[in-house]
């Protein structure tokens, strides 16, 4: 392949291979990556081995995606152009989905989504998918993330070429400022602003990195996008270099993220070959380089300068701010740290205009998030919606609602970091400042749901070993003020509660709140402060009652 | 997160260096940002880092000893002991933990004879509960090698283990 030298030639090698992929082929999109799990590597080489042994590869291409979103049918699968869509496949379905479904047009029921007893074969009238919006996740679930002209054909790096012909980096920055666009993080702060402060900050070398370091238990969107996506990823990290001034980029992966790893390699190489990324990038004056850098195991890496500390090879300890990374980051250079999901979000925005983006959302919080649904609800799996959907919207018509007749008793969000949201704010929009006012936070995006066998206290308790756990210990507040709530709290679910802990608990999260170094600290107590504040008879009841039997061994947190 | 770090040449199985010092020779000049992935790479090769595997790093990189056991002793990915043959990772994400994680992390204490983070005296398993495994729609979830276990039941976990 030659490489793209300028914006013209991108057009005509996206025109030469729309005829490629735009034809009446059917194809068939299989996840191999979360359904990985239950052998979807199976089902495709299957399909692979039929399709060949029939001599169909003229009318059907088999294609291994990323996550497809519906998580708890895994391996899934979507026919197109029917729209079809398979849960629970196995190898032993591969020749009957070829002969009726492929060959004839016909359904086959058992594979079908089922609601209420009703099945439903076609994708766009499963409610999971319908009233879902979906932005950073458009390729998630419908590319090959393996090749580059996948990607190119539905419009990648068309935002790149935009950018590098008809903008200048303050054109670009007043564009993300102008689309409202928040940190996908958890932290929520204007991206725009961000890139402004980096791109004002003096100095030749600056930096660009990419925070993929997901360490929330809970949440894997980041995960999905990387391995469904990764161009978006590297795209939206070009626009945003171009807009600072950076010549170099750093994606920090989880090293649990094996996959994650193998298709941003992947991606980086089949980039650079077509001259996306290098020197004179698209034949301008622009040039960026890239590397990934595997973290190795720690939840605090994910603060920023703790992330910093673990790129240049130390312990990830974080540092007071300021002085800030967008002026003294990576080897004490200006430096710019966005989430995966920013950087996704980032290429449609330049794209299809501010307007566009801003049109979607709430008046705070714009655009869409993605949530990571698992727990005690039926439809598990990824989900993309506009800020603003409520929480009964995604437990209840995304998610399905609760199975095994039991009722919903609360939806963790943000993970440790975050906070527990009871029954009687279901109908709450969520937006970043909505959720922080009932005491959680949007973090990263994990939702786990709780049916009422949950015990509240427990969950706390869990969170905060998770956190006592990952303390890298450097500040006062936050390794004993983690330990000593870990200990109460584990007193009162062993039975062992006394009045005063309450009132105690509450003490110490303030102080650890405000106290810490870092975001790892000062959110510690969220948990317990949420918990406390809805379920607080769970609280005296144990203390009074003293009869709650935990399960028979406390459970302990480590990272691999 | 911590790790014990016993610092006893006779504990320490003597080890040969020459998959170190070849990995090492691939760096004309090592900075500090390429430790962890030194570490990483060597860890890899071994299966852990043994003593004298971080003896020889320091003496070619110059990085003060001590400077690389902070490291290794921050990170949960890097292990100072041998592992088993088979590691076992129990995902203890929240997902898991209200689905049953604690019950199933029992059973296998129970079924190996040993605790988390331990390793079989035969070294056949080595035991770690992990944060998350990204794989929610399994839960509770275990990990053998590269394999996924979903959907578990404490007999379900008795039964997997005693296949291996």
């Amino acid at each position: 392949m030659k490489k793209l030298e300028s914006p013209d030639e991108l057009v005509k090698f996206r025109k030469s291979l729309e005829s490629k992929y735009r034809s009446d082929k059917i194809r068939v999109l299989i996840c191999t990556t979360g359904c990985r799990a239950l052998g979807a590597e199976e089902v495709f080489k299957a399909f692979k081995a039929e399709i060949k042994k029939l001599s169909l590869e003229d009318k059907v291409e088999i294609v291994d995606t990323g996550c497809q979103g519906l998580c708890a049918r895994a391996p899934v699968l979507t026919i197109e152009p029917m729209g079809i869509f398979y849960g629970r496949v196995t190898e032993a379905d591969v020749t009957e989905i070829v002969s009726r479904t492929i060959l004839k047009g016909e359904v086959i029921e058992r594979l079908c989504y089922t609601d209420a007893g009703k099945r439903i074969p076609y994708v766009r009238d499963i409610p999971f998918y319908s009233k879902q919006e979906k932005i950073v996740l458009r390729n998630c679930g419908e590319i090959d993330p393996k090749n580059i002209h996948e990607y190119i054909v539905r419009d990648g790096y068309a935002a790149l070429s935009k950018v590098l012909s008809d903008m200048t980096p303050d054109d670009v920055i007043l564009e993300m400022k102008n689309s409202g666009l928040r940190g996908r993080g958890g932290a929520g702060f204007p991206t725009g602003n961000k890139w402004e402060f980096v791109k004002k900050a003096a100095g030749d070398i600056k930096y660009i990195i990419c925070n993929g370091d997901e360490g929330d238990p809970g949440a894997f969107m980041d995960r999905a996008v990387l391995e469904g996506d990764p161009h978006t990823v590297i795209e939206g990290m070009l626009i945003g270099a171009y807009a600072i001034g950076a010549r170099k980029g750093i994606i920090y992966v989880r090293a649990e993220y094996p996959i994650a790893v193998e298709h941003l390699k992947i991606a980086i190489e089949q980039a650079k070959t077509l001259g996306l990324l290098g020197e004179n990038i698209l034949g301008f004056q622009f040039s960026f380089d890239l590397e990934i850098k595997m973290g190795a195991g720690a939840f605090v890496c994910g603060e920023e300068t703790a992330l910093i500390a673990s790129i240049e090879g130390k312990r990830g300890m974080p540092r007071p701010r300021p002085p800030f990374p967008a002026t003294n980051g990576l080897w004490g250079k200006p430096t710019n740290i966005n989430n995966v999901e920013t950087f996704a979000n980032v290429p449609v925005i330049i794209l299809k205009g501010s307007e566009f983006y801003k049109a979607i959302g709430t008046e705070t919080s714009k655009g869409t998030k993605i949530f990571a649904l698992a727990g005690n609800v039926k439809n598990t799996g990824l989900v993309e919606v506009p800020m603003g959907t409520t929480l009964r919207e995604i437990v209840f018509d995304i998610g399905g609602g609760i199975p095994g007749r039991k009722k919903f008793k609360a939806a963790q969000m943000g993970g440790p970091s975050g906070g527990c949201v009871p029954a009687q704010h279901l109908d709450l929009s969520i937006d970043y400042e909505t959720v922080k006012e009932v005491g959680a936070i949007m973090g990263s995006g994990g939702l786990i749901v709780m049916d009422d066998s949950a015990s509240m206290v427990e969950i706390a308790r869990y969170f905060m070993e998770f956190c006592q756990d990952e303390s890298c210990g450097k500040c006062v507040p936050c390794r004993i003020g983690t330990k000593r709530m870990l200990d109460i709290l584990t007193r009162i679910t062993k039975g062992e509660g006394k009045k005063e802990d309450i009132d105690l608990l509450r003490e110490l999260a303030e102080v650890t709140k405000t106290a810490s170094l870092c975001g790892l600290g000062q959110t510690a107590a969220n948990p317990v402060l949420s918990t406390i504040r809805y379920y607080i008879n769970e609280y005296e009841e144990l203390i009074n009652k003293k009869s709650f039997q935990t399960s028979p061994q406390q459970s302990s947190v480590q990272q691999p | 997160m911590q790790k014990n770090v016993t610092l006893n040449k006779e504990s320490s199985p003597s080890v040969d260096l020459a998959q170190c010092r070849s990995i090492l020779s691939n760096y004309s000049s090592v900075t500090h940002a390429d430790l962890i992935p030194i570490l990483q790479l060597i860890q890899d090769a071994y299966g852990y880092l043994p003593q004298d595997v971080l003896i020889e790093i320091s003496a070619k990189t110059r990085i003060p000893l001590s400077k690389i056991y902070g490291v290794v002793t921050f990170y949960s990915q890097f292990y100072l002991e041998p592992r088993g043959k088979y590691t076992i990772k129990v995902c203890t994400g929240t997902a898991c933990h209200i689905k049953g994680a604690p019950e199933i992390k029992k059973k296998i204490s129970d079924v190996l004879q040993i605790q988390e983070g331990e390793t079989t005296p035969d070294y056949k398993f080595t035991y770690t509960p992990v944060a998350c495994l990204g794989t929610c729609f399994l839960a509770p979830v275990m990990m053998i090698d590269g394999r996924y276990y979903g959907k578990l039941t404490v007999e379900k976990t008795e039964a997997i283990l005693k296949g291996y």
